[in-house]
């Protein structure tokens, strides 16, 4: 259960962002290759926003394939299974070029401005 | 009052946190000349026993430090006690309800314990858990796995991150095999599959197979 303190690492990182202003959504890519569960990690997350500004927040998470580029004929594979091969020459000598991303994109926030600052900026 | 919904872009790693506290433990150790390994397993594949076994023969020939983490209780580092070597342990229960692996913080919080500067090899022998220790990076040199072949053949497909990390598996209770069911030849093929050509040493904490090809392979290392 990694997916609990990847969560806690997503609240802190939603947080510091926000700087006191209200996280209605998180937007986080996860690649194939990381062994993160979803679902685990939604729950994670929702429990462990609690009591911070990111409570109540969605998790957006979109999940990266994996892909690599042969370091023998420089094809381009996406790959599905293990053992991970080119697609085109069927060597393993693979540079992994997506789907071990596990990073915040971005962050959806409201701004509260009371009516008399916005009538005083016009 | 009045709401305006804003995007801001974040593009940071989830785990850049654990990174750099990983990378300021790899300078500490650096910086004392220690060569650094990140023992990993499922629980009961043989970390602890094989460690009693390293203690034993390598004593006089190369310092030894170890850094036990576990969820709860001193249990292993007891085991290791006798040997009078550098240990510390680390309980992980102190987190949320008790992690199921060792990141860097708490690598970190064990290291004021050890003196750095007297041992050449640190074996952090990680919790327990064939996923969640494969994410965190705590410092380390070299990431060996203890692999029980009492675990079966598909453990590398079915746990490809740790498999994947390894830069030595340790393939332990060979003593078991005539008892088993275990196509070794298969499981090798696996191992491959998931980390082509990783090294390997066939080992037994009952038996000691392996168990001086393994030392000679710490002691080069940790002499270096």
């Amino acid at each position: 259960m990694h997916e609990l303190a990847i969560a806690g690492h997503v609240v802190d990182i939603a947080a510091r962002h926000a700087d006191g202003r209200t996280v209605t959504k998180v937007f986080l890519k996860v690649g194939h290759l990381r062994q993160v569960v979803p679902s685990a990690l939604s729950f994670s997350f929702d429990l462990v926003a609690q009591g911070t500004t990111v409570e109540g927040a969605e998790m957006v998470l979109e999940e990266v394939p994996a892909a690599g580029r042969c370091q023998d004929c420089g094809t381009e594979s996406v790959l599905k299974s293990f053992p991970l091969l080119c697609e085109a020459c069927g060597e393993s000598n693979l540079q992994i070029t997506r789907g071990e991303e596990l990073y915040v994109e971005s962050l959806e926030m409201e701004e509260q401005q009371n009516n008399e600052e916005l009538i005083a900026d016009r | 009052m009045h709401r305006t919904a804003v995007k801001k872009v974040v593009l940071e790693g989830v785990l850049d946190a654990n990174d750099a506290l990983a990378e300021a433990n790899r300078q500490r150790f650096d910086h004392a000349n220690n060569f650094v390994v990140n023992m990993m397993s499922s629980p009961g594949a043989g970390k602890t026993a094989l460690l009693e076994h390293t203690l034993d023969r390598t004593l006089g020939k190369v310092r030894i430090g170890v850094l036990e983490g576990d969820v709860q209780t001193t249990l292993d580092a007891d085991r290791l006690a006798r040997f009078h070597t550098p240990i510390v342990q680390v309980n992980t229960d102190a987190g949320f309800g008790g992690e199921c692996h060792l990141d860097a913080n708490m690598v970190r919080s064990g290291l004021a314990e050890l003196p750095l500067h007297d041992i050449d090899v640190l074996i952090i022998e990680n919790v327990g858990n064939l996923v969640c220790p494969a994410e965190f990076k705590v410092g380390e040199d070299v990431r060996v796995m203890v692999y029980a072949i009492t675990e079966g053949e598909e453990k590398p497909l079915k746990y490809p991150l740790m498999f994947r990390s390894a830069d030595l598996v340790l393939i332990n209770k060979m003593d078991l095999l005539p008892h088993l069911h275990f196509d070794l030849e298969l499981f090798l093929r696996n191992l491959d599959a998931v980390n082509p050509g990783v090294g390997r040493i066939l080992t037994s904490a009952a038996t000691g197979q392996g168990i001086d090809e393994w030392c000679s392979w710490l002691m080069e290392r940790g002499n270096a």
